[in-house]
């Protein structure tokens, strides 16, 4: 079984790492750096439950080998509270209860974040579009839509004095 | 009690982890030595297994082993069992692993355990299987058929069971002086329940104990217990420890007990190392137990005056292959009591035929029985409303049972405890606006735009259930709660409870109950779930039975903690029990409250027991096993609107009003969630999801690629509103959410597709209304109506 | 969830990835993995070995030449989503891009291996046939330039052959009195197209002057609707006129019919879909 050497830096940390190539990032999120907050929903690319963001875009890391984010940044739900402040999309699910099980909310809040960072002040209409890769089957995305409102908002009212993708690099 | 916590909104305290990613879901767990199964899954929907050759899967590095079904059997290991029997019920057996005949697609043929996932499912692909592929049957009515193939021997013609309720000869005698009736064929599809998070399970086994631990995605993990080893691995109940940690949602399906747990158990036993299994969700779609998919005759009678007169249903409901564990009960008990809607029916009769076919079990799938009863109900009465000419709002008042008539005995055996129907359809009409679309309605119709409104007033049965009752209808279960309250020395809290959370937001709802009555502040409070080893035994969650009852066993215990606690703030202050007030968290003699006793100071005397009363045990810890007096009854109207693209066929929610009353909410944010989801699924089983077998009993929609589960933009911010109509036979007085908004919308927003279908003449559809479906139906119509002009 | 087993190359130049694809003539390029990697986590494909070809120097990105835009074949589809300079010069594409899958999809996926894919329900093909555009592949023996018309050549099937890459893809520019529309009729499980239309019309003096057509979604393989073009041109393009020209656009025995939606009724969406993207192709030709 053959490896390649990998760099990448996850949640602001280097590290080096010999994959097989066969290796999906989010296993080797999961199984190697032990980061079981991005989940795997589904085997078609499709659930959005495994979204992490790579250099600074929202990807499946169910659909991206390890071995092709060589050299990059990589953020997870477990980087994106920052110095213990929660980010205003993690304040806004816990707020306008935009969770249940929770399984599906790493990959929302990753992909909600990808759209704050290109539209900071969406219509319910925008968000229903941007979070069409993200499959929730609990809270009929009634509250999804109003975390990601409350995070808009919070964000304009300036209460998070973080940026809204929060230590991508 | 005071109502510091009860009835507020209280943000959840479980979501901090799941917002952070730091939740535990089986599958992030992982153990030392840990190995990984994969299944072999049966490609056909019947087939013999000729031979299975494992030779050159197990010559591949770090195999580990195969298991085939005849190596269970040779280990002792029993069939899966059904937990619910029916007179007359075939049982045949349901091995983990199919030793000669695979019975649906993705039945299991045999499993690899190796050093890694990726190892294991290389070598799956290496396995030699000489499998015979037998005719299949996949719809229920067709097994039926005399020349049907035989799924088991042991149920000659694929009957497992034929069931009914309700007076036959009432029923034919209101029909015979009708004024009018109507008939329906009715397809209530199959649908897959899909949870985000698969199935998982990790087996551990201590060879010097002889001890095993299971980590499972488990509603309900003392059932997965009492099943795993009593039945199928023949081992101590005390032997067998259950866990079910952080679960990503159930909906029913995660109530079973599943082969994948037999086969990890006893790989962890045979290789004396941890076993993990996780699903990829195409075995999640061809494993999991699926849900609904009955097919239904169903007549409605009234007399001149509009009053119904009596219900008529004869249903067929596909069971798949095996009996899982709720399958009997879901299509008889939790269904036929339910044809009664909230209706004065003065006849109802169900009579209703169990099959197998060669596809995955059928089972509870959120709501269980009562939306596929909602369903005949309310689309009978749109139906027949229809038929009349009235307004289907108007039709459903007039047929209400009134306030005055509680408790109201139905002819299909249920007793309704409390209920006043008509200020939650009022509540919704006004919500949606009901005159004013009307006439938009009418408009948009004369510019060629179809617009429908459909209702649902409809009504649950739900916290399961007086276990004598259940007994007798055949459970081999009970169906009470308990809970354990433990007043540690300091005061805090710790609450075991047998219910189970997989999104339901307990460990903040039943903190609220419990902070409030021990007059602690919530953070005090924590609630343990989840775990056999630490919990009292306990039924689990499903059936939206928590909160009645395994919030009332809690609420009854907590009564006894503070019974106690009473008692010995008395002793300390050197007074009777009777004149010691609990108030603003302190123990006082009534109208001396300067000197009190908190409760810390109670909590930590009665661990000290050096001042207690002489009778009294140390310590401070209460248990207490509730078993319900009756089902609650939740109800309400629910108001679905839509437009019909008449062009492509695609029917598209424009809006959508609940009005529920589940009695008092604990936590009103999290009920309603509660709703917001249900109604996701409902409308989503009318408009998008379906399970397609084809005549072999190939899955169609084997993945997310053909199985449409609603996305954010087929869904609109909904219209939530409540009535409050407490139960009168819990101490909470709450009834249940948790399959309210599923049990509802796909009923009303049925009826709303067949409303705005009707300018073209369409007296009804079967759902699901996809796009072709209704294209086909509006071009049949046209056709119909063009051939009446030219004749 | 995995793969069979591969080796993995990475490719830094076009010279690099032929080089590779040479010496590896069953490997199989990778560029923004989302039609590969599904397959092969299906264990429907399973390459002995990958090439990636998605950080190859200069094939990404879209420029303005004259009076083509050229789109490098590794251009994301998000960044087609956003670019200014199509939004100006090829609106039609700027429309098509947020209609794939989803943003993270886009993030990842590229026109260059959407076009190389050709999967019968992409909406690239569609609007590259209506927009005339063409394809410039490279191979160890030089370039060559295909056009859009001579591209797509069966289910999953294009003009590149083995050993061959996909390297850029040039559009005309939109002139004056042209308009671009992309309609898509979505399957509501993958989110793919069940017919996807894509129409370039131009006007002159009140009459049709010009008009590409195309579909996708419905047939094998994405393809102009020639009849309603030549029904189209030289008329004052009223609504009955375009009613009339989508008007059995597409005969039901050439598309493909499923559980969910039938060769028949897929050739309806075709003629409901072009009239759409007709009607709405003329209100925007300026
Ligand atoms: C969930 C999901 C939803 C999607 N929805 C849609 C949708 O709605 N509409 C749509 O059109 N698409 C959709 N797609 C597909 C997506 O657009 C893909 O990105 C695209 O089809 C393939 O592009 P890629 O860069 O990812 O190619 P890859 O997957 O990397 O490659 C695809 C194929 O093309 C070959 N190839 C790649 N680049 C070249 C090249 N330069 N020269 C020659 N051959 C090459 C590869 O060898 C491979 O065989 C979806 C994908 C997913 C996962
Ligand atoms: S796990 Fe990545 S999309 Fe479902
Ligand atoms: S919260 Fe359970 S899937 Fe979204």
């Amino acid at each position: 079984m053959n490896r390649v050497p990998i760099n990448l830096n996850v949640n602001g940390k280097a590290t080096r790492s010999d994959v097989e190539p066969r290796q999906l990032l989010v296993h080797f999120l999961r199984d190697t750096l032990g980061l079981t907050g991005t989940h795997v929903g589904c085997d078609t690319s499709q659930c959005g439950a495994c979204t992490v963001h790579v250099d600074g875009e929202a990807v499946k890391s169910c659909t991206l080998f390890a071995v092709q984010a060589d050299g990059a940044s990589v953020t997870t739900i477990e980087g994106l509270a920052h110095e213990g402040r929660l980010h205003a999309l993690q304040e806004g699910f816990w707020e306008m209860h935009g969770l249940q099980c929770g399984f599906c909310t790493p990959g929302m809040i990753m992909s909600a974040a990808d759209l704050l960072a290109h539209e900071p002040d969406p219509s319910e209409e925008q968000i229903r579009h941007a979070l069409e890769g993200n499959f929730c089957r609990c809270t009929g995305y009634h509250n999804i839509v109003r975390a990601v409102r409350h995070a808009a908002e919070a964000n304009a009212r300036g209460a998070s004095s973080e940026p809204v993708v929060a230590a991508d690099d | 009690m005071s109502d510091k916590y009860f009835g507020k909104p209280v943000k959840r305290v479980e979501d901090p982890r799941f917002i952070t990613g730091t939740g535990h879901y089986t599958e992030d767990m992982t153990l030392p030595g840990m190995a990984h199964a994969a299944m072999l899954r049966s490609p056909y929907a019947s087939a013999r297994i000729v031979s299975i050759d494992a030779t050159r899967a197990l010559a591949q590095p770090g195999v580990l082993a195969v298991l085939t079904g005849k190596d269970l059997l040779d280990a002792k290991i029993g069939s899966i069992p059904t937990g619910w029997l029916l007179p007359d019920l075939k049982t045949p057996p349901h091995y983990a692993i199919a030793p000669e005949v695979a019975r649906h697609v993705g039945d299991v043929i045999a499993a690899v355990i190796a050093e890694d996932r990726a190892t294991a499912e290389d070598a799956v692909a290496l396995l030699d299987v000489e499998l015979e592929p037998m005719d299949a049957v996949a719809l229920g009515s067709d097994a039926l058929a005399p020349a049907a193939p035989q799924v088991h021997p042991e149920a000659p013609g694929n009957v497992a069971f034929e069931w009914e309720i309700g007076d036959a000869a009432a029923v034919e005698e209101n029909f015979a002086r009708a004024y009018r009736t109507v008939k329906l064929t009715l397809r209530n599809h199959r649908l897959v329940p899909n949870a985000i998070e698969p199935r998982a399970s990790m087996a551990q086994y201590q060879k010097a104990s002889d001890e095993f631990t299971l980590w499972t995605t488990s509603q309900n993990p003392h059932i997965h217990r009492l099943l795993l080893a009593a039945f199928v691995l023949g081992i101590p109940e005390h032997k067998l420890r259950v866990i079910s940690p952080d679960v990503g949602g159930g909906f029913g399906s995660k109530i079973f007990q599943y082969p994948e747990e037999v086969i990890v158990l006893h790989a962890a036993r045979k290789l004396n190392r941890p076993v993990k299994w996780s699903a990829r969700r195409s075995e999640s779609f061809v494993s999991d137990a699926q849900g609904r998919d009955h097919e239904t005759v169903a007549e409605l009678a009234v007399d001149e005056h509009h009053k119904v007169l009596g219900l008529r249903v004869k249903t067929v409901a596909n069971l798949g292959a095996y009996l899982t564990t709720f399958a009997p009960a879901v299509p008889t008990y939790l269904y036929g009591t339910l044809l009664n809607g909230t209706y004065r029916f003065p006849a109802v009769h169900a009579h209703v035929t169990g099959v197998f076919t060669n596809t995955v079990g059928v089972d509870a799938y959120r709501g269980a029985g009562r939306p596929e009863a909602t369903y005949v109900v309310e689309r009978m009465m749109s139906r027949m409303a229809h038929e009349l000419g009235i307004d289907p709002a108007e039709f459903r008042r007039l047929n209400f049972i009134q306030p005055d008539e509680f408790p109201y005995q139905t002819p299909v055996a249920l007793v309704y405890d409390s209920g006043n129907y008509e200020p939650a359809l009022d509540q919704a009409l006004e919500r949606v606006g009901y005159a004013e679309l009307r006439r938009e309605q009418e408009e948009a119709r004369a510019r060629g735009r179809y617009i429908g409104i459909g209702f649902s007033s409809y009504l649950e049965a739900c916290g399961l259930a007086p276990s004598k009752l259940v007994g007798q209808l055949g459970a081999q279960a009970g169906q009470w709660e308990s809970a354990v309250v433990r007043v540690m020395p300091t005061g805090k809290v710790e609450v075991l409870t047998g219910s189970h959370s997989h999104g339901q937001g307990h460990e903040t709802a039943f903190a609220q109950i419990i902070a409030d009555d021990l007059q602690i502040p919530m953070e005090d409070v924590s609630i343990i779930h989840g775990d056999t080893g630490r919990m009292p035994y306990g039924w689990g969650t499903y059936g939206s039975r928590s909160a009645a009852v395994g919030g009332s066993a809690m609420k009854m215990a907590t009564a006894k903690i503070l019974d106690k606690a009473r008692r010995i703030a008395a002793h300390l202050l050197e007074a009777a029990p009777e004149d010691v007030v609990h108030e603003d968290g302190k123990f006082f003699v009534r109208g001396v409250p300067a000197n009190s006793k908190s409760f810390f100071d109670v909590a930590l005397m009665a661990h000290l027991a050096h001042n207690i009363p002489d009778d009294m045990e140390p310590g401070l810890e209460a248990q207490h096993f509730y078993d319900p007096k009756n089902f609650v009854y939740p109800f309400g109207t629910h108001v679905a609107v839509v437009e019909v693209d008449a062009d492509t066929g695609r029917v598209k929610l424009l809006k959508y009003v609940a009005v529920d009353d589940c009695g008092p909410m604990i936590n009103p944010l999290i009920a309603e969630g509660q709703v917001h989801g249900g109604i996701a699924q409902g409308v989503g089983q009318a408009l998008l999801e379906n399970t397609v077998y084809d005549e072999q009993g190939q899955l169609v929609t084997g993945s997310f690629m053909e199985y449409a589960v609603p996305r954010a933009d087929d869904l609109v911010q909904f219209d939530i509103g409540h009535t409050v109509t407490p139960s009168p036979h819990n101490p909470l007085g709450v009834k249940g959410i948790g399959e309210a908004g599923t049990i509802a919308s796909t009923a009303a927003t049925a009826n709303a597709v067949i409303d705005a279908l009707a300018p073209f003449g369409i007296a009804h559809l079967d759902m699901p209304y996809t796009p072709e479906r209704v294209w086909r139906a509006i071009q049949a119509a046209r056709a119909q109506t063009q051939q009446a002009a030219d004749d | 969830m995995y793969t069979t087993e591969f080796d993995y190359h990475r490719a830094g130049s076009v010279q690099e990835a032929l080089a590779l694809l040479a010496a590896n003539p069953d490997a199989k390029l990778l560029a923004g993995g989302h039609s590969l990697i599904p397959a092969m986590k299906l264990r429907l494909a399973s390459p002995p070995a990958l090439i990636d070809v998605s950080k190859v120097a200069g094939l990404r990105g879209i420029r303005l030449e004259g009076v083509e835009v050229v789109i490098g074949a590794m251009t994301t589809h998000r960044d087609v989503e956003f670019s200014d300079v199509l939004r100006a010069a090829c609106p039609l594409l700027s429309q098509v891009a947020p209609l794939i899958g989803d943003p993270m999809v886009r993030n990842r996926g590229t026109v260059g291996g959407a076009l190389a894919h050709a999967d019968p329900a992409a909406d690239y093909p569609a609007s590259m046939l209506a927009l005339g555009a063409s394809m410039t592949i490279a191979s160890t023996s030089g370039e060559r330039t295909v056009p859009a018309d001579e591209f797509f050549t069966g289910m999953f099937e294009t003009a590149v052959a083995p050993g061959e890459l996909l390297t850029e893809i040039r559009v005309p520019a939109a002139t004056l009195g042209e308009g671009q529309a992309y309609e898509k009729f979505a399957h509501p499980a993958s989110r793919y197209a069940i017919a996807g239309v894509a129409a370039v019309v131009r006007t002159q003096g009140g009459s049709v002057s010009s008009a590409r057509v195309a579909m996708t979604g419905a047939g094998y393989h994405a393809m102009r609707l020639t009849k309603v073009e030549e029904a189209l041109v030289g008329q004052t393009p009223t609504p009955e006129v375009v009613e009339a020209a989508v008007r059995g656009a597409v005969s039901p025995d050439e598309l493909l019919g499923d559980h969910f939606a039938s060769a028949e009724y897929r050739a309806h969406l075709v003629e409901v879909q072009a009239r759409k993207a007709i009607l709405r192709a003329l209100g925007s030709a300026g």
